[in-house]
């Protein structure tokens, strides 16, 4: 993408100023996607951005700037600016000669091998196959819309302490959204599958399977009662949503809220702060996956991080800045949306692993709850814990066997509690994509579990 | 790095996308995009360049300053009634040229729909509404610095509870939009916006809460960092000890913040485009009493007070107010050229478009509610509801807040409100009703607009026999 030379000379004039520490963050994306809605296809879309973010710290500061323009010359611009904070510094230049041999993402330096590119009749021939198979569900099916994007981001990462990594990393996406009307109103279910792999996916995933069940969502919420309000026992199903742990302890266990104290898990390192039956993994390399690359935004080679042991916390998530301050490797962790935007500490493909429960056993030995079948987003505050997540899909338990369907909620509780609350896990595993927003910043991101039951969870519904 | 240090920071950022000259030249490359417009096709360009600032202040440092510049293109190329689009974030001409190739490529595989075309020009004129604060680029890179650190410094010291400065952030940008076609739509505008932003932790480790404050103006000298930091602080600290409460019926009353976050949600079932593909629970329903007689909902882009004032819209069109809900009675839905002329009607002025990377389509940019008429603060609106729950924030919105079918479930944080005044801090509850039966639940509309970021000002509400779920 850039010759090294020229990232050399870029690199040497962030330190020059007082800098003891430049990278280069060079990304070239491609994206196309498609949209069939109302019966018609609406939009065809491409685009392309390619850019550099540039780093400059000196201390405790990071400057940082961002260019489109890849020459020299606009390297060199963006470099400076970057600079800018760290030369009103007065340090002394550090002058370091840079000898470039960080990890190749995936040994593609060269970017050889292209994705396999769905062509844009058979993405659309794709989109109505999706369209028909969801429609054909049910005659109470009153609108449908499919998408599908495609993405390739090639990235060089080039730093002042001689990293030189590259990746590329196809994505791939397809998504069914459906409304139903019935006599109680409008009821909406939606379905995705996404994975970090070109127009393979295809191969894998069958979209009138996924068509089918986003509608089958919708069909089944318009006979569905209000969902309870209040405590109640929660089985979340295999592959629901994953977005539980994503939630309540994910987001907290990330090195920039633990250093500001801003996490209900700092200084809980050693400590059970979960379930013995928690055992909890961030792992980036897991197969075509959502959340997996090559290597982070930093360079950093992906890599599997157990951050929960048999319920006892073992590790935090870090990002190179803050790993560098601490005198440690980085796990992995730093991530960011595009060159625009400064690298933070995110998760990957976040997991429970399984246990040795039947799923079904679970159910049936639940007298009374909420069996929550797909989950939709969450948000927590880390610092006190506190956090939501949404049912799109839950019934009723009554006497260990599913009853009514139940609108959607959403549900509240609090990480650290929670975690302990889980009393079973079964071997069901299953991952689910998602995007994950923090600070302003969206990266795709995997979530996974099994069956699992939580003993008590307050449940935001309209029923007394 | 400390404040004087910074004393002599200079930051180049390239293009400063600031003069009425920077405007003629992207004018000019759209003109450009556009002239490649073959027999039988109709082109738009939509170009947009900007300049950022952002510093984030920690521990009397600066942890982060961005400087940045960014610029891009969007082509939508419409033939034989097909749309196809394409953007690059680049507006270098051979890319131009590249992009427009892409879009017109796009538009062969469109479904052909007789609604689909660009924007022409209408009668409506365009207001004039000033968005550009020209001392902006006036004020050197030391004082946003200044500004930052004395955010989080002050920020540490306003309470003895406050134990930590999550984030403390100043951000500004200045940024240029023209929108050509070759339907004979010509808009150009600017805008400057400005934004001091303070995060702070109250209490200690064990029983931790927090408390976001801001400020947002045109420009550096609209912002008022102190009550940033004491909105911050006082959200914080007044939530030390909040518990769950029991489950049960309450009058709720939302705070501003939350009130806006409601009306944003509300407007996506007002969008003509939901309403067409019958995603939203106001299909069919113009003219019928969906909320209480006191609610009256108007979207204004034309007051300048608003944060998403605008002089255009996403399709270049003038923006307008438009009375949406009228004395409870539904008026009007919003919609930009398709969806307009899918209802038989005309374009709102109200597309919306997310950047040059985005398609338009309707939505609201300036929501506001008529005050109720009594003239009430937050307190008063407190003190007339006289038992209930007040509620600072809300959490799960995305997750739990469905436009579609109604259904409303969010998590809450806030006061017990006892005998007209606030009471005990509650934590870890939800909210929950759904949207239809809320608009016809409303007991109060406070007078104390304020025009906060979003797409809507927040006034006090309060909704009548919403479920609270706790313990």
């Amino acid at each position: 993408m850039i010759e090294s030379p020229v990232v050399e000379r870029v690199l040497a004039r962030g330190l020059q100023h007082g800098g003891d520490f430049a990278e280069v963050f060079v990304e070239d994306r491609e994206t196309s996607s498609a949209l069939l809605d109302d019966g018609r296809v609406e939009q065809l879309s491409t685009g392309r951005e390619r850019g550099a973010g540039i780093r400059v710290v000196a201390g405790e500061t990071t400057g940082f700037a961002h260019t489109a323009d890849l020459s020299e010359a606009g390297l060199l611009r963006a470099v400076e600016a970057a600079s800018a904070v760290a030369r009103a510094g007065g340090m002394a230049p550090s002058g370091s000669p840079v000898a470039f041999g960080g990890p190749d993402g995936r040994g593609r330096p060269d970017f050889g091998d292209a994705p396999i590119t769905l062509s844009k009749a058979d993405g659309l021939e794709l989109l109505r196959r999706a369209d028909d198979a969801a429609r054909s569900a049910g005659d109470a099916i009153s609108q449908v819309q499919v998408g599908y994007g495609a993405s390739r981001r090639r990235v060089l990462i080039a730093n002042s302490d001689g990293l030189w990594a590259t990746d590329d990393q196809p994505r791939t996406r397809f998504s069914v959204s459906c409304v139903a009307v019935g006599d109680s109103g409008l009821q909406t279910g939606y379905e995705t599958a996404a994975r970090t792999v070109d127009a393979r996916l295809f191969e894998e995933v069958s979209v009138d399977d996924l068509a089918g069940l986003a509608a089958r969502r919708a069909l089944g919420k318009l006979t569905a009662r209000p969902a309870p309000s209040g405590e109640v026992p929660v089985v979340l199903a295999g592959g629901s949503g994953g977005i539980l742990f994503h939630e309540a302890c994910g987001h907290g266990l990330e090195a920039d809220h633990i250093v500001k104290e801003a996490s209900v898990y700092a200084g809980q390192v050693g400590r059970q702060v979960a379930s013995p039956l928690v055992t909890l993994v961030d792992d980036g390399t897991v197969g075509q996956e959502w959340g997996t690359a090559g290597v982070d935004d930093e360079g950093r080679p992906s890599q599997r991080n157990v951050l929960i042991d048999h319920g006892v916390l073992t590790e935090y998530l870090w990002d190179y800045l803050r790993a560098r301050k601490e005198g440690r490797m980085s796990s992995g962790n730093g991530r960011r949306q595009s060159y625009q935007h400064l690298p933070m500490v995110r998760m990957t493909n976040t997991f429970l692993l399984p246990g040795d429960e039947d799923a079904d056993e679970i159910v049936a030995q639940t007298p009374y709850g909420v069996y929550v079948a797909k989950l939709g987003g969450g948000q927590v505050n880390t610092a006190t814990g506190d956090f939501v997540f949404g049912t799109t899909e839950a019934y009723l338990i009554e006497n260990g066997k599913l009853t009514e369907p139940l609108r959607d909620a959403n549900l509240i509780g609090n990480g650290p509690e929670i975690l302990r609350r889980i009393d079973a896990v079964a071997r069901d595993f299953a991952m689910t994509p998602g995007t994950c927003g923090k600070d302003g910043q969206s990266v795709p991101v995997g979530c996974g579990q099994a069956t699992l039951r939580i003993t008590g969870v307050t449940i935001g519904g309209t029923a007394e | 790095m400390g404040t004087g240090k910074t004393a002599t920071a200079t930051v180049h950022t390239g293009a400063t996308g600031a003069g009425e000259e920077r405007l003629d030249a992207l004018l000019a490359l759209a003109d450009r995009a556009i002239d490649r417009a073959r027999p039988g096709e109709a082109i738009e360009a939509y170009v947009a360049e900007g300049v950022d600032t952002d510093i984030r202040a920690y521990q009397g440092e600066v942890e982060s300053f961005t400087a940045a510049t960014s610029a891009g293109i969007g082509i939508r190329v419409v033939r034989d009634h097909r749309m196809g689009f394409a953007w690059a974030g680049s507006l270098d001409d051979a890319v131009v040229a590249e992009t427009v190739e892409a879009a017109r490529d796009n538009a062969a595989f469109a479904t052909p729909d007789d609604h689909v075309a660009l924007a022409e020009p209408d009668a409506a004129p365009p207001v004039e509404v000033d968005l550009w604060d020209a001392g902006l680029a006036e004020v050197d890179a030391t004082a946003k610095v200044a500004l930052a650190l004395a955010l989080e410094a002050q920020a540490r010291g306003a309470h003895p509870r406050v134990r930590q400065v999550s984030s403390a952030d100043y951000g500004d940008s200045a940024t240029s939009v023209v929108l050509v076609s070759t339907t004979g739509v010509r808009a150009a505008s600017k805008r400057t916006s400005a934004y001091a932003s303070v995060s702070v932790l109250a209490g200690d480790a064990a029983a931790t809460q927090t408390g976001t404050g801001f400020s947002v103006g045109r420009g550096f000298g609209a912002l008022d960092p102190d009550r940033a930091v004491a909105d911050a602080v006082e959200r914080a600290v007044r939530l030390l000890g909040a518990a769950k409460v029991p489950s049960g019926r309450a009058t709720v009353v939302f705070d501003r913040r939350v009130a806006s976050t409601l009306l944003a949600v509300l407007s996506s079932a007002l969008s003509g485009e939901a309403v067409a593909k019958g995603r939203s629970f106001f299909a069919g329903r113009i003219g019928e009493l969906v909320a209480d007689p006191v609610f009256t909902l108007v979207d204004d882009p034309t007051d300048p007070r608003a944060f998403g004032a605008a002089r255009y819209d996403g399709e270049g069109l003038a923006c307008r107010r438009n009375v949406l809900i009228e004395r409870g009675h539904l008026r009007r839905f919003v919609y930009d050229t398709v969806s307009g002329s899918r209802a038989g009607t005309a374009s709102t002025g109200s597309a919306v478009r997310g950047g040059f990377s985005g398609t338009p389509g309707p939505g609201c940019r300036a929501l506001t509610l008529e005050p109720d008429g009594r003239g009430w603060d937050e307190a008063q609106v407190v003190a007339n509801v006289g038992e209930g729950l007040f509620v600072q924030s809300v959490t799960g919105v995305h997750s739990g807040v469905n436009p579609v079918s109604g259904d409303f479930s969010v998590g809450a944080e806030g006061l017990v409100i006892r005998d007209g005044r606030f009471a005990g801090p509650v934590r870890e509850v939800t909210v929950a009703s759904t949207l239809q039966r809320m608009l016809q639940s409303i007991v109060a509309i406070g007078s104390d607009r304020e025009w906060l970021p979003g797409v809507a000002a927040g006034q006090t509400l309060a909704v009548a026999d919403m479920q609270i779920s706790g313990s």
